[in-house]
Parts: C-alpha cells; structure tokens; sequence
C-alpha cells in the first residue's frame, strides 16, 4: 500500500528565500501561513514525505490490524529514526511523533488547552524552575487566535480555566455515558468535572466534516474533523509558499562572523545535498530534532554547537509522566464509540504550595480492549511489538467469540492523569556518537528521569484516582507504575526562552540569542511544561514568531 | 451522516467497479466467512459483498489472488473447490494448511497471505461494524463512523443480552 506521495520532481533550493521554515508540524505550518499570506517568499524543509489523504481509511485498517507497530502507520522507524534513550526512565521517541508534512499532528489525539498564568511563573510564585520571559496575558491574543486557526471545540463550564476574551469557536463535546457514571461520585467527592477544549470538529468547521467517531484519532482521523497541520501546510502552500519533502536538513551554515544564518543544508532522496539560504531561519523541528540540528551544526566559531553559548542546547527537557487506573464496575458502560475523551477536571491545577505540581485529570471514553484486534489473534489476546507472542491462537468463529466475550468486558472504566514534572537539568537531548542515521549523522539520546516534584504529584494523583474510584465501587484492574510511566509525549524544554543569554537559547521574540536571523517555534522553547497539552501554546507561539518576523522585515 | 463513511466510503478511490471482487470470489469469502464467523451471523453473503465490494481495487486484486491460492489447495486434497465443500470440510482445510497457528502477512507465504487477505480481512470487516461487535454488547465498535451519534447514549438492550450471555 502507498501512503505517500512522490510527485515532487525539484527539491532544488528556493531563490531569493525570505523565509526558510524547518519542519511541517503545527509550528512550522502556522509560520509559513502567517507569513506566506503576507507576501513573504517562504520555503519549508520537511524531513519526511507527504502522505496521502485519501490512504486515510487504509491506515486506520493497518492500525487496527494485528501485524505490525503502530509506528508503521506514519512510516516512522528504521535507521532514519533511530535513537537511544540513557535515562532512568526508558523514552520511546518513535511513538512520540511523525516525520511528514503535518509533522506530530498527523498522529495526535488533538486536546488544546491553554496553560494557566501559574505556569509561566512557577518561580515567582513558588520558588520553583523559571519564570518564563512572557507572561499569559501576553500570549493570550495569540492563543485566540490559534484556536480560530486551528478549529478548537470547547465550552464556558470550566471554572478553573484562565481568563478567555472570546467563545470557542465550536461548541464542546457534551459529556459521554461513561463520563456521567464519573459524574455521580465526583459530586460526592467535590470534584469538577467539566468539558475539554479539543482541535476536532463538533459542526463542519473551516471546510472539514465533524466528528462522527471512528474511534481511532491517534493515530489517524479518516474524516479529517481532528486538526491536522497539513490544513495549513495547504494553506501556506495556497499564499505561495514552497514545501519540499524528503529534505532533512543535516547542519545550519553561518557567516564569518558568526552573527547570522546563511543556509539550512539539506538532503534529497537522491543522495544529493542541497543549500536553501534564505533571509531568515526558523526552525520547527519538535524539542528533539531541533537541539539535535543546532548540535550538529557546531562550527569553529561555536564548538559546542549553534545558538548554544549558553550551554543549555539540548537541556531541561520535559515530557509528563502519565499516571493511569483502570477498573471494572457492576454495569454496561457503553465503551469504545469514540477515540478521545469528553470530561477532565482542572480542579487540581492551580494550588497555594508549591508541592503537590498541577494535575490534569481525564475521565477516558476508551476501551483498552478492541474486538476486533483480539478476533485477529485467533481469540489471542496479544500485545502489539510483543516479540514473544508472534504466533496467532487459532480460534475462530463460536469458539473465538467466546474468548471475545469474557476479554471485551463492557464494564471497564478507566482514567488517566497528566502531572507537571519541572525541568531538570539532567533530562536532555544530547547527540549520541556511537549511533548514526541513514545520513551519518550522530543519533539523539534522550535521558529522561522522574524527579521528586513529579513523583510526589504522581502520588497525589494515583491517590485522587482511587478515592474516585471507591466512591464508584469499582474493582481496580490495573494501575499504571508510577516508577516506569507511559510518556504523554509531550516534548518540552531543550532550547529554553529567557531574557539572559547566559541561561537561554531564545529570547522573548524566539530569537536566538546568538544569531541574529535565527528563530525557534517549538515546545523546546517552553520554560516549565505545566500538566496541559502542549500544542495550543505551540501554535500560539508559532504565531508569534510569526509577528516577530513580519514586523522586523 | 455515518452512511457517507460507511462500508462503502473506498468506494470513491476506485475508477471501477467490475474488477477482482466477482461473484464466485464473494461466493468464496462467504464460503470461508461460514467458518470463521460466529454462527450467530446472518447474512453473510450479502455482508461479504458489501464490504469486500467497497475496498480498493490493490486489496480486491490481492484478495483474489490469496482465494485461488485456497481454491488450488482445495482442489489438490478434496478435489473440489473451497466453496463447494461441507462446512467441516472448509475448516480442515484451513487448518490443515495451518492458516489457524500461522502469523498473518500480507507478503508472507500462502497460508500468511491467505490470512491476512481472506480470513483477517474477513475478521477486520465483521468486527469493525456494528453487526459484528453487537454480538459484543458494543454498539459502535472502533473503525466503524458512528462513534458520534452513539456515544452519550445507555448501553442497549443488545449490550445487556450480550453481557448476561457472558455471564452463562
């Protein structure tokens, strides 16, 4: 099956580039578009290829499907992808993101909330991390504004939120059967719930259809009602933009100075190496793969690698530890309709001390369980990637529905939290030599740890779980180990804002400090990570970085 | 709404329709459907020809090929092809070319492809639609465009005969 498309014959560079974006994601998507629109000459440079929308039912089939990782629906893996992970906690980037035009958000589950005024001053108020060089109220206009680009479903229910100037521009998802059997017990408790801002359409929205709930948003929308960045990929490509795929960008050349960037260098499917010089530089690479590129691209001028005087390149890398229980109640729940959950409590995000962090919860519509994987299996009920288990059962029909009927238990209930982890210097992104990719290049290790700030609020959160789940005297079937957590795969830190170069890499504007044409529009810029989605804020800053741009051309 | 993305909607990446999925072919998934569905299911040719109708031409192409692959072993060791034999017969020949304990792929040998194209394909269809899962007690399983309309209601009565059949 082809999921691509190989149609573009010149991956040669742009002439006259006003602007050179790095990366297709939701970062690079929204600057080529903001920028595009305004007359600028923008070619972006996207590692991966451009898949084709109308594969989307046959991915969502390969997703289902036992034979393979889910990692192959995106093409991700291989020695284009490889890394290692060194940390006390084992980080499995693959699953993390997507190389294509659309980056990460091809595969994302599509939650936007905003992060709340305490994050972005976590030292003021608590003596904790840094304070971020920008405050809520300035990012607030652009987090408008995103949502409109964007499409973001949501409601006024929340009364934990931060201050809004405007509606969402759709209305929320209400909440589901699942979550109305939480509803009962939470009253009891105290606890909130209330409706999730989402990037997934409730009404047709900006030309794409509403939900009508396949139940496989990560990794794949076949409807198109979740948002994904290649709808403005298209629309900066629409304004005049140029987007060449399959062009990793190896290194970043400078001038003799060492006060600008004057080329992204990049490959080509051919073996061929290219150079795209442009005015200015942005990279939207994710938190990962933009450290590993300013790595790379160290000179004699800058040994330890580009914009990286500081020395924090690479450092204060952040992803939240998922804490996550699942049980079994005395009734039908009506599971599995939909892939994305409709009820969160926010009630547990901002606190008074500085110890338990803030938590996110989610009340989860999702079965663990799908009929059809186990059907698949012979009645098997495997795991994906379970290199042991290669072998089919070998029941079908009657025989098969019986075991489908006692493992697909319409009872499950189950919920999951996302608690803050500071950033911690130790956890960081650093080029791994012993390790190379399909181009020679050194490979990125990612060390991850816990902490005990996210421990103790992990705890916290395991501990508000169960008191729920007694209330609704639920059996717990299994609790998520807080030592070896899941990742919400929410990439943050590793090119930090600040206002001093000593212990930053970007500044207010997302300039680097070092190079003068040289701009970051990613979670790698983020201070703190908060316990919110992160994607929201990318845009946002994406947006801003945008502004930034036009106003100093 | 769901109708618009339902067993059909691959229907408008194909340029035609007289292709790899003819009747005799439909015959023998339904053939090979009898024995790999629970006997609870009903109109199963029609199902057959509905949904293996609406995929895309590589994967009827594909499918096709995988059926004469059966077909040629059932001529081989019953001497008739696969559709042609008693039910009993159908799946001693599955099994007996071990398509039951072999992994499924779709560029492995014989009894890989054959379940990947026939018997998991068949699977896949059954168990991503609401006729299949409501045997399950879930109404609109994951795969399947109704997840929508269907997720703020009860459970049905069919969820709760389901369960209290698992509880026998």
């Amino acid at each position: 099956m082809s999921k691509t498309i190989d149609t573009q014959q010149d991956r040669t560079p742009s002439d006259d580039a006003d602007v050179c974006v790095v990366g297709s994601g939701v970062a690079g998507a929204l600057v080529a578009y903001s920028l595009a629109k305004r007359d600028h000459d923008v070619v972006v440079l996207e590692a991966g290829p451009r898949f084709d929308p109308s594969s989307r039912l046959e991915q969502m089939e390969e997703a289902l499907r036992p034979e393979g990782s889910i990692r192959d629906v995106w093409e991700m893996g291989g020695q284009r992808d490889r890394y290692t992970s060194s940390g006390g906690v084992y980080y499995g980037l693959n699953t993390t993101r997507v190389k294509g035009v659309g980056g990460t958000t091809l595969h994302w589950l599509g939650i936007t909330p905003r992060l709340h005024q305490k994050d972005f001053e976590m030292n003021t108020r608590y003596g904790l991390a840094s304070d971020w060089p920008i405050s809520y109220e300035q990012l607030r206009p652009y987090y408008a504004l995103a949502e409109q680009e964007m499409g973001v479903a949501g409601g006024t229910d929340n009364p934990f939120g931060p201050p809004r100037e405007t509606d969402y521009p759709m209305p929320a998802f209400p909440p589901s059967y699942s979550d109305s059997l939480f509803a009962d017990a939470c009253d009891e408790l105290g606890i909130t719930m209330h409706s999730v801002p989402q990037a997934r359409n409730t009404e047709t929205y900006d030309g794409r259809s509403a939900c009508v709930g396949y139940g496989t948003c990560i990794p794949v929308c076949p409807s198109g009602a979740k948002y994904s960045a290649d709808v403005h990929v298209s629309k900066a490509e629409e304004h005049g933009a140029r987007v060449i795929d399959r062009a990793p960008v190896q290194r970043l050349e400078h001038d003799d100075r060492g006060v600008s960037v004057t080329a992204a260098m990049y490959a080509t499917p051919d073996g061929a190496h290219q150079r795209q010089t442009a005015d200015r530089f942005v990279l939207a690479a994710g938190a990962v793969e933009i450290p590993r590129l300013l790595l790379l691209s160290a000179s004699d001028q800058y040994p330890d690698g580009l914009a990286n005087t500081s020395g924090v390149v690479g450092k204060y890398f952040m992803d939240q530890p998922i804490v996550s229980i699942t049980a079994e109640i005395d009734e039908p729940t009506n599971q599995n309709p939909i892939g994305y959950h409709t009820s969160e409590t926010h009630q547990f995000y901002d606190h008074d001390e500085p110890r338990p962090g803030s938590i996110k919860f989610a009340f989860n519509n999702e079965n663990p369980i799908t009929a059809a994987d186990i059907a698949m299996r012979g009645g098997d009920e495997g795991t994906r990637e379970d290199l042991t288990d290669v072998l089919a059962g070998d029941s079908w029909g009657d025989d098969a529905l019986a075991t489908l009927r006692e493992r697909v238990p319409n009872r499950r209930i189950s919920m999951f939290a996302n608690p803050e982890l500071l950033p911690r210097e130790e956890n960081a992104v650093t080029l791994d030599r012993s390790k190379t990719d399909d181009h020679g290049n050194p490979v990125p290790d990612i060390s991850w740890s816990i902490g005990s700030h996210a421990m103790e609020t992990m705890e916290y959160a395991r501990e508000i779980q169960n008191r729920i789940l007694d209330e609704l005297d639920a059996t717990v079937l299994s609790k998520s180990d807080l030592s070896e957590p899941k990742t919400a795969a929410h990439k943050m830190g590793t090119t930090r804002m600040g206002t001093d170069p000593d212990t930053s890499v970007v500044d207010p504007t997302l300039r680097t400090h070092d190079l003068d044409n040289l701009f970051i529009a990613s979670s790698s810029t983020f201070v703190t990570g908060g316990a919110m989605n992160p994607t929201l804020t990318i845009a946002a800053l994406a947006l801003k970085v945008a502004d930034h741009i036009h106003e100093g051309r | 709404m769901a109708g618009q993305f339902g067993l059909s909607s691959f229907e408008g990446l194909n340029e035609r329709h007289d292709d790899a999925m003819t009747d005799t072919v439909v015959r023998d998934l339904a053939a090979v459907a009898e024995v790999v569905y629970p006997s609870a299911v009903s109109g199963i040719e029609e199902f057959v020809r509905t949904y293996a109708g609406g995929l895309p031409d590589t994967r009827k192409q594909k499918i096709a090929s995988a059926v004469t692959e059966l077909n040629d072993y059932a001529c081989r060791t019953h001497g008739n092809r696969f559709a042609d034999l008693p039910v009993g017969d159908r799946d001693s020949v599955l099994r007996a070319m071990a398509v039951d304990r072999t992994g499924s792929s779709p560029d492995g040998n014989i009894p890989e492809r054959i379940r990947y194209y026939v018997v998991n394909q068949l699977l896949y269809g059954l168990y991503t639609s609401p006729m299949g899962s409501r045997l399950l007690g879930i109404e609109n399983p994951v795969g399947h465009p109704g997840g929508f309309e269907s997720y703020q209601k009860e459970p049905s009565q069919a969820a709760f005969t389901a369960e209290d059949q698992t509880d026998e």
